[in-house]
């Protein structure tokens, strides 16, 4: 039965989360963003708090391990892990993007280790902060083109190979690095391996200087002959044509609607605060009369709302059918298309709205139309997800639509 | 129980389920309401309790996009019904403007009167939902947007009815409604002056003694040429907009051709009214109306009209979206189909996203409906979003096509004339 309204029982999650958000992030959005590379030391007592919460029994948290693929639902509509951890993202996100993302713990490699590992990797891995490897200087959208390889030599893989953009990169205590097996087979070939920190021949070379989420770390890494046990690779080793490269990219299915849901968050404190700050020079939102008959501003809070609204339904739907197992690699794409996109948009014109206000650092509203840009780039950019969206409607192999 | 089987058999004895080849889902649309109709009465055998429940489904407070099966079963008819007999009648309906003749008794032996009208007023629906009335509207405009308008005009009009009419007006109009005259009325809020708001209406229904006097203009009105019954929303001074149950012979009554740049099909005119006067049984809802439940009544309406509105977009651009893409991978240029350009191919994608934006606001505020909630904002917000969207995907659409998108051998011209009314029709419809 229709029914697109939050469910209940993960209100409570939602509320917890927004309160770390508010009372946690908030505070210590801003000195982060000009402390760009200092750690946030705050987030030690946050990752503690999660951790206390989960031993005590607590409620499921919004963590990405909960982002696994339900076989199916009996008994029927789940609301489950996907939906949980969209939606704490999207808290946690209207507090801090870049506090968000460095979260022990909640890596994308966790996601992905989530996603893949087998039961034993899961347990081996179970508290390890994974951030995750994929971009290559000369490798970006186009994953399967990477040159980092793994060769076996007895027990251990020897990956060799340099990373960049990894976020979390220095911070984790694991890397997940996609590397090919054989450069020659392609896709099927690229495997995922888990390499901890402090393993000879892994080092992290350079943290990047950026726009946005300057409380994140994100760094570059070099693999030189590092040499890694031979169960840290994720999944099979086989190179099945059609699991291989396939069961890695699954992981953006889950992830992408969390990155949509990242995108709602900023893009909710932005028109919130807009709103309020409107609201004093005597611009109140009302859902009545024409549009056109409206001030211009109020105009655009409402156009703005409404393709705000839209993401953020997108981001619920494909996280609904990743809970109940239904197929959601379009619906996925579409979520971070849409989200990412109204998201960057939202936060750019409520700068514009609030003037020279909206784009002094003495209000958080720059910062926010800063952070949003990423989320239009990073788990596959706006073009990425056009194409898989596109691909998937018309039918088209990647060898047909490039 | 009698009634509503009557009319369930009605539905399966129709010569268009037939041809259709609907017979199956017509038998399981007759048993699932047999089956209701039974353990309704079983119900009400074992308690013999007078407590009024509201009506309302319990819902599950989950997060769900899954169809009940009665609303798909409805759906699978409504598609085929749509593809078979409202797509083939678009191109010529259009032409002359006009609703062609057995069109609406096609619709009505379809069933969505009946499905749309509670087994206690004589139809079959357990529960009337908004959602299921939503996914006609969606279905129906995906055959053909103006066709769809003539269609769902009556039905707008009995919704109204079972929504907000009185007891005697209920049981004097919907009985010959349901019984299968299928074009006997239709809506008219929308007036013909720019920035038009349904809550700040010209026309007026100022008290004469316990009458009431009506003059105004009202446009875009579906059937305008053949309806016996207008529902007319007018202002009541003092009071606030209201709706009134004006018949088409009344004195002042009259309504001339209004063809516009899309909907044509639907026999569009201008209803004018010049101090037409009627009782005060015209008022929907009877007396009660003049107080507050008479606007929070309006109010429903127009949240309902542009969850209609944004439904209609919907199943057109629905219908835009699986024309393009064989389309664009049929035509070649420079020796490869154009889908294969990303010009052309995020075009296409971009369709995609923006119809789903458009299908989850307008969902959701049809399901706050059903779950009882509020959704002023949400319908406002949809229509805000439809409004914009299913004109860019109508554009788009003849763009994809280039010169064979302008030129009427294909249908893609008529959907970018009827997708311009998603932004211009706010009333007229009701779910």
């Amino acid at each position: 039965m229709i029914y697109l309204e939050v469910p209940k029982n993960l209100k409570l999650v939602v509320n917890q989360a927004h309160q770390v958000a508010k009372h946690i992030f908030r505070p210590i959005s801003r000195k982060y963003d000009r402390a760009e590379h200092d750690y946030p030391k705050e987030l030690d007592m946050l990752a503690a708090l999660m951790d206390g919460l989960s031993a005590g029994g607590g409620p499921q948290g919004a963590g990405v391990d909960a982002l696994q693929r339900e076989a199916g639902a009996n008994g029927g509509v789940r609301n489950g892990g996907n939906m949980t951890t969209c939606l704490g993202l999207t808290e946690l996100c209207w507090g801090d993007v870049g506090l968000a993302l460095s979260i022990p713990r909640q890596g994308l490699g966790n996601a992905a280790i989530a996603a893949v590992a087998d039961a034993d990797q899961k347990e081996r891995f179970a508290g390890v902060w994974a951030a995750m490897a994929i971009t290559e200087p000369g490798a970006g959208s186009d994953s399967a083109n990477i040159r980092t390889t793994a060769r076996l030599d007895g027990d251990e893989w020897v990956l060799n190979g340099e990373k960049i953009y990894v976020t979390a990169g220095s911070r984790a205590d694991s890397v997940v690095v996609w590397a090919t097996l054989d450069r020659n087979l392609g896709r099927a070939a690229i495997k995922s391996f888990v390499v901890p920190h402090g393993t000879p021949g892994m080092e992290v070379v350079r943290l990047d200087k950026k726009l946005g989420i300057r409380a994140s770390d994100t760094a570059s890494i070099t693999l030189t002959e590092c040499r890694i046990p031979k169960d840290n690779l994720l999944g099979s080793s086989d190179i099945e044509a059609k699991t291989g490269f396939g069961g890695v990219m699954q992981t953006f299915d889950n992830t992408r609607p969390v990155v949509a849901g990242m995108a709602v968050g900023v893009a909710r404190a932005a028109l919130e605060h807009t709103r309020a700050l409107l609201e004093e020079e005597g611009i109140k939102v009302r859902y009545r009369g024409p549009l056109f008959a409206k001030s211009a501003a109020e105009a655009e809070l409402i156009r703005m709302e409404a393709d705000w609204e839209a993401g953020r339904l997108l981001m619920l739907k494909a996280a609904w059918m990743a809970d109940n197992g239904i197929p959601n690699s379009t619906e996925a794409s579409m979520s971070k298309a849409k989200a990412a996109r109204v998201g960057n948009r939202i936060t750019l014109r409520c700068v514009e709205l609030c003037g020279s206000l909206g784009y002094s650092e003495a209000e958080l509203i720059e910062k926010w139309a800063r952070d949003s840009k990423i989320l239009d780039i990073f788990e596959g950019t706006q073009q990425i997800q056009l194409l898989i969206v596109a691909r998937s409607l018309l039918g088209k192999r990647s060898s047909e639509l490039r | 129980m009698g009634s509503s089987l009557r009319v369930l058999n009605r539905i399966a004895d129709s010569p268009l389920v037939e041809r259709l080849g609907l017979e199956d889902r017509a038998q399981k649309l007759v048993y699932e309401g047999a089956k209701r109709a039974a353990e309704t009465a079983a119900r009400a055998a074992k308690r013999f309790s007078s407590k009024r429940t509201d009506g309302r489904p319990r819902s599950s407070q989950k997060f769900d996009l899954s169809l009940t099966e009665e609303q798909q079963l409805m759906r699978d008819t409504l598609r085929r019904f749509a593809d078979d007999v409202m797509q083939p009648a678009a191109r010529e309906a259009d032409d002359r403007s006009s609703t062609p003749d057995g069109f609406l008794d096609a619709f009505g032996e379809l069933g969505a009167f009946a499905m749309s009208v509670p087994e206690v007023l004589g139809g079959a629906a357990e529960r009337v939902s908004a959602v299921s009335q939503m996914l006609i509207v969606e279905d129906l405009a995906r055959g053909d947007m103006g066709l769809a308008y003539a269609a769902l005009s009556p039905l707008s009009f009995v919704n109204a009815l079972v929504h907000w009419g009185s007891d005697e007006q209920q049981s004097r109009l919907l009985p010959s409604l349901l019984e299968g005259e299928s074009n006997a009325a239709t809506v008219a809020v929308v007036e013909p002056h720019p920035l038009f708001d349904p809550g700040a209406l010209r026309t007026a229904a100022k008290r004469r003694g316990s009458d009431y006097e009506l003059s105004g203009e009202k446009s875009m009105v579906a059937l305008a040429d053949r309806a016996h019954y207008f529902l007319v929303a007018a202002e009541v001074p003092k009071v606030g907009p209201r709706f009134f149950l004006v018949e088409r012979d009344a004195e002042g009554v009259e309504t001339l051709d209004e063809p516009a740049m899309g909907l044509r099909s639907a026999s569009l005119g201008r209803l004018k009214l010049d101090k037409v006067r009627v009782g005060s049984e015209a008022l929907l809802g009877g007396e009660a109306a003049l107080k507050a439940e008479g606007k929070a009544a309006y109010d429903d309406g127009m949240n309902r009209a542009r969850i209609a509105w944004g439904a209609m977009a919907l199943g057109t651009s629905q219908a835009l979206l699986d024309y393009v893409i064989p389309y664009c991978n049929e035509r070649l240029a420079f020796g490869e189909p154009i889908s294969h350009r990303q010009a052309v191919a995020f075009m296409v994608a971009d369709i995609g996203i923006e119809l789903e934006s458009m299908r989850m606001l307008v969902y959701r505020a049809a399901g706050r409906i059903d779950a009882g909630l509020r959704c002023r904002r949400e319908a406002y917000l949809a229509r805000t979003l439809c409004s914009e969207k299913a004109m860019e995907i109508g554009t788009n659409g003849v763009q994809l096509l280039g010169g064979a998108g302008f030129i009427k051998d294909h249908p893609v011209e008529l959907w970018y004339r009827q997708l311009r009314s998603i932004g211009v029709m706010d009333g007229n419809l009701l779910l």
